[in-house]
């Protein structure tokens, strides 16, 4: 029995060699990636109305996004657990960095300007608390997790950004990141009734909190929600979206046919309302299977988890997946006027060079995980 | 080895609970990305046309394309109310990095006024900034050569052509013709046309009375617009109707010549005598309708509207006055259809006729002895139709005379054309006044209460050489389709038997042929054919005895109390073609001042055509004047 088990840990030692682990690179997860940046063309090819405007620029971003995930894919995952720190505090830094000296955009400070990039920070936080407390539950047993003072650090984790991100001030990003925190812990064992205490005190404290609240501050928090535009500006959108969306039917009105997105009555349609462009050209039948392409993705990342046989691995690939999920299920959300938040992106898909950056980052930790899904991280610790 | 196990046992069981969680966790998340489906579901299946509609709402933009108005022509096919190029200098804002440098620019090479500047700048404020803004219109020839070679200096100018109305005859044609402007709150007829900036409707004239013909149909364009209104393409072009073009019966060339001969205050009709065709129509003084086009301005309105000569008013179809002597024939034919004369029944003029202690006096002070009807109408005797009115009654006078058209409305194509009064006892009795035959004896002259029109004169005088009900009228054709009433046939007749007829024209060509009459000196050169007429004139003011007494001369009078010269005629006597009424206001006598104006008309007319106006019923091609 023993030897049996060291066996396989020699055998899992020599996958360690590079070509092994290339080998161990799920390709097919790569091919599917392409297939998303590939529809991202598709439809930023029409927004653009040619190559040139955006099309062109997402598909070298995702050449140099694919060559960022596959380095990353073939690091060590206990390098990367070890480093874990260093990236959570960077996130950080940066957050304190764009309060300090970031760009105000619509209202908020959220970017700032590294060389030629613009960098969110708070896109780049989510992943770095994902990789952050995925570090500090690595070794936690089920009864170590029942500790309340255990969970009071993590807890500090998330909380800081959050408050951070909140300053900004982007609601919306904050709730994101405080969600992504959640399944984090809840995957990691965090007790249920705990839980289920937490969520009982943020559901009567909030309606206290926003009652006690002068007008501007009121108006505040709407803005917080919708962050991009006035509400007025903010309706419109969705209004032109939902006809954009209606419009399209079934089978689509067809490729660059599409009325509401060339006409320019579709705001944003390169970046938070891409997918509108493709419902509305390509119809039901298109915006499905864009919506299915998107589920294997974050299908995958529970996949990797599954398969993972170390903490860290899986806990990191529920809470990158998680956000793969926030994302995409906000954006789609949004533009189909089911929830009132703006200003987020479709991974992939929408334009952008710092989203593009910070997604194929997260693919390259998932890979990394996957690819060293055997490696031995040492018992858990009470 | 306890150990190992141990830390197996703690990693299958934090493994299972995350697997549980994580499974959970994965399912949530699917649940939710099942959600989107069924919202992408509703929304592009169940409520997709829904959808479809307001789509095309936002893009689809519907215009309005004017069509060209028709052109109003003359018997000749000469265009008197056509459409002329406007050309206009338009500036685009989003063309120009300085709107206010651009429009500095345009004012040294077309000087702008500050007004216009402070229109154009406010214009450009409230449009968005692709939408052409009028800088000026109506830019000449030379203003726009300017701007051409100009053009580098001025980004975002444009030069646009609209059509504007032209009149090329101005002011000579402008009572019949009428005039255009912009349409009002009551002339919206649910024409969407009418709401098109830029359109115009007649107002007066045959433009306003043919306006919905002229006017034609407006086109419809199909606009795809993006967001932020900017014309994308042409989706679908429905072709308007262009306005029909209206022939009239005038004579462009025959009616400045005769508005050429006349003064302020005189007004001359000539109609075809055999269907009522108006071949010229003229009135002193005129106005220019081009001014219209542009719009009026309040000093020029002032202007028009204060001048006593009333230059906007036809005096033709709006002027009124008594009929005086050229009335007498409607009296006699009364008397002659009520058997109460004989054409041979003589009257004695001593110079007047007693009634109580009122005489009534004759215009010749000396008498004219003993008068038959023939004599009575070729020396205008008074006395003689005193008499005849006395035996008639003014009732059926009043009758005959409508017959001729005097005092009814005519279906001349003029708004607002005046009916004027013939008076009858029983209107008298409506006033609460009696009608007394002091009153008959006054209208049996044509005097009175009497308010005609010199068409209605001309009219009469028509009536009389042709014994049928001619209207008179100014369309020939619409949109190349002859109006009715072009025949001699077309009109009824009076039911006046042709003897009693014969008898009033053989008076009218004693009048001017025969010595004694009173237009002697107004008949016509013998080589041009034989006119027939009958002299009137009638007083402005009364004479009172005692100025009779005096020996009063109306030739002292200030010329505003002095009498109206008028003269009604037909021609040629044999064949009546032409018929003609003269009115001269304070033109003294009709004799000395309307006669030889209605000679000089029908010298004009026959020069003009050598032969009769197209056979009746025969439509004039266009091209050379006859």
């Amino acid at each position: 029995m023993s030897a049996t088990f060291e066996r396989r840990l020699l055998t899992r030692d020599r996958g360690h060699g590079l070509l092994q682990k290339f080998w161990r690179i799920p390709w097919l997860f790569v091919l599917l990636l392409s297939a998303v940046a590939a529809v991202g063309y598709v439809a930023l090819y029409s927004a653009g109305g040619g190559p040139e405007a955006y099309a062109a620029k997402h598909a070298l971003r995702f050449g140099f996004g694919l060559v960022l995930m596959l380095s990353i894919a073939v690091i060590d995952i206990r390098v990367i657990a070890k480093l874990a720190w260093l990236g959570y505090a960077i996130g950080v830094g940066l957050l304190v960095l764009v309060l300090l000296h970031g760009n105000i955009g619509k209202g908020a400070q959220r970017w700032i300007d590294i060389g030629p990039l613009q960098l969110q920070p708070s896109e780049l936080m989510k992943i770095m608390l994902a990789l952050g407390l995925a570090a500090w539950f690595q070794r936690a047993s089920w009864e170590r997790v029942g500790n309340l003072l255990f969970l009071l650090p993590p807890a500090i984790m998330v909380l800081l950004p959050v408050g951070l991100i909140l300053k900004q001030p982007n609601l919306g990003t904050a709730l994101i990141t405080a969600m992504i925190g959640g399944a984090v812990f809840f995957a990691a064992g965090m007790r249920l009734w705990k839980f289920a205490l937490l969520l009982a005190a943020v559901g009567t404290a909030a309606p206290i909190a926003y009652t006690h609240l002068h007008d501007y501050q009121k108006a505040r928090i709407t803005t917080f929600l919708d962050p991009e535009s006035d509400p007025l500006g903010a309706g419109y959108n969705i209004i032109q979206s939902k006809i954009a969306l209606g419009s399209g039917g079934i089978w689509g009105k067809g490729f660059l046919q599409g009325t509401q997105g060339h006409l320019n009555f579709l705001p944003e349609k390169q970046t938070d309302f891409i997918f509108t462009m493709i419902a509305e050209e390509f119809g039901l039948v298109g915006a499905l299977s864009v919506l299915g392409l998107l589920a294997l993705v974050v299908l995958f990342c529970y996949l990797v988890a599954f398969r993972c046989r170390h903490q860290f691995g899986r806990l990191l690939a529920v809470g990158l997946g998680t956000n793969m999920f926030l994302y995409i299920f906000v954006n789609i959300a949004m533009v189909t006027g089911s929830i009132p938040v703006g200003g987020v992106p479709l991974p992939l898909i929408s334009h952008g060079g710092s989203a593009m950056l910070t997604t194929m980052l997260g693919f390259g930790l998932l890979m990394s995980v996957h690819v060293h899904r055997d490696a031995e991280f040492g018992p858990a610790r009470d | 080895m306890s150990l190992g196990r141990g830390v197996r046992r703690e990693e299958e069981q934090r493994r299972s609970v995350f697997t549980r969680r994580a499974l959970a966790l994965g399912m949530g998340q699917l649940a939710l990305f099942g959600f989107l489906g069924t919202r992408l579901w509703r929304l592009q299946s169940e409520e997709g046309d829904r959808y479809r509609t307001l789509a095309e709402e936002n893009r689809v933009s519907a215009r309005l394309i004017p069509p060209p108005r028709g052109q109003v022509l003359d018997r000749n096919g000469r265009v008197i109310a056509g459409n002329r190029l406007n050309w206009r200098a338009l500036l685009v804002a989003e063309q120009t990095q300085d709107v206010g440098a651009t429009l500095e620019t345009f004012s040294r090479i077309v000087p702008l006024q500050d007004h216009e500047r402070a229109r154009i700048e406010r214009d450009v404020r409230r449009r968005r900034r692709f939408v052409p803004v009028t800088v000026r219109e109506f830019l000449a020839w030379e203003e726009m050569a300017r701007i051409e070679v100009n053009a580098p200096d001025l980004p975002g100018i444009i030069i646009d052509v609209g059509q504007t109305r032209l009149y090329p005859e101005n002011e000579h044609l402008a009572h019949m013709v009428g005039y255009v402007a912009p349409p009002a709150e009551r002339d919206m007829d649910g024409d969407p046309l009418l709401e098109l900036p830029g359109i115009r409707v007649g107002r007066a004239g045959i433009e306003k009375h043919h306006d919905l013909a002229l006017r034609g149909r407006a086109g419809a364009v199909q606009l795809e617009v993006n967001a932020v209104g900017r014309v994308i393409r042409e989706l679908d072009r429905r072709e308007g109707i262009p306005g029909q073009d209206v022939q009239l019966s005038v004579d462009a060339e025959l009616q400045k010549a005769l508005r050429g001969r006349i003064e302020e205050g005189t007004s001359i009709v000539v109609l075809d005598a055999r269907n009522g065709e108006v071949l010229a129509m003229a009135s002193q003084p005129s106005f220019d309708p081009n001014i219209f086009n542009a719009g009026v301005s309040a000093q020029q309105w002032r202007e028009w509207t204060r001048n006593r000569a009333t230059p906007l008013i036809n005096k033709a179809t709006n002027g009124l006055y008594a009929p005086g002597s050229t009335f007498k024939m409607i009296v006699a034919l009364a008397g002659l259809e009520a058997k109460a004369v004989t054409p041979a029944d003589r009257v004695y003029c001593p110079g007047y006729l007693d009634l109580g202690d009122t005489r009534f006096h004759c215009w010749q002070k000396h008498g004219h002895g003993s008068v038959d009807m023939r004599a009575g109408i070729k020396v205008s005797c008074d006395v003689y139709f005193y008499e005849v009115a006395k035996r008639v009654g003014i009732d059926r006078i009043a009758a005959m005379a409508s017959r001729f058209g005097l005092g009814v409305e005519l279906d001349i194509e003029l708004p607002g054309t005046k009916k004027g009064l013939v008076p009858t006892r029983g209107w008298r009795q409506a006033q609460g006044k009696p009608w007394n035959l002091g009153d008959t004896i006054v209208h049996g002259i044509g005097q009175g209460f009497y308010q005609v029109t010199p068409l209605q004169l001309a009219t009469m005088a028509a009536r009389l050489a042709t014994g049928r009900a001619v209207q008179p009228h100014l369309t020939r054709s619409i949109g190349g389709r002859p109006v009715r009433g072009t025949k001699p046939e077309d009109w009824p007749s009076l039911g006046i038997p042709e003897r009693d007829l014969r008898l009033m024209r053989e008076g009218m060509w004693a009048v001017v042929n025969e010595p004694g009459g009173t237009a002697l000196a107004s008949r016509l050169p013998g080589s041009l054919g034989v006119m027939a007429g009958k002299t009137g004139s009638v007083q402005v003011r009364r004479i009172s005895r005692e100025q009779r007494e005096r020996g009063f001369k109306t030739e002292s009078l200030p010329r505003e109390w002095r009498p109206h010269a008028l003269f009604v005629a037909f021609a040629p006597y044999d064949n009546p073609v032409y018929a003609v009424s003269v009115v001269v206001e304070h033109g003294m006598s009709g004799s000395g001042a309307a006669a030889p104006l209605a000679r000089d008309t029908l010298v004009e007319v026959f020069n003009r055509f050598r032969t009769p106006p197209a056979a009746p019923g025969q439509r004039v091609a266009e091209g050379p004047r006859p």
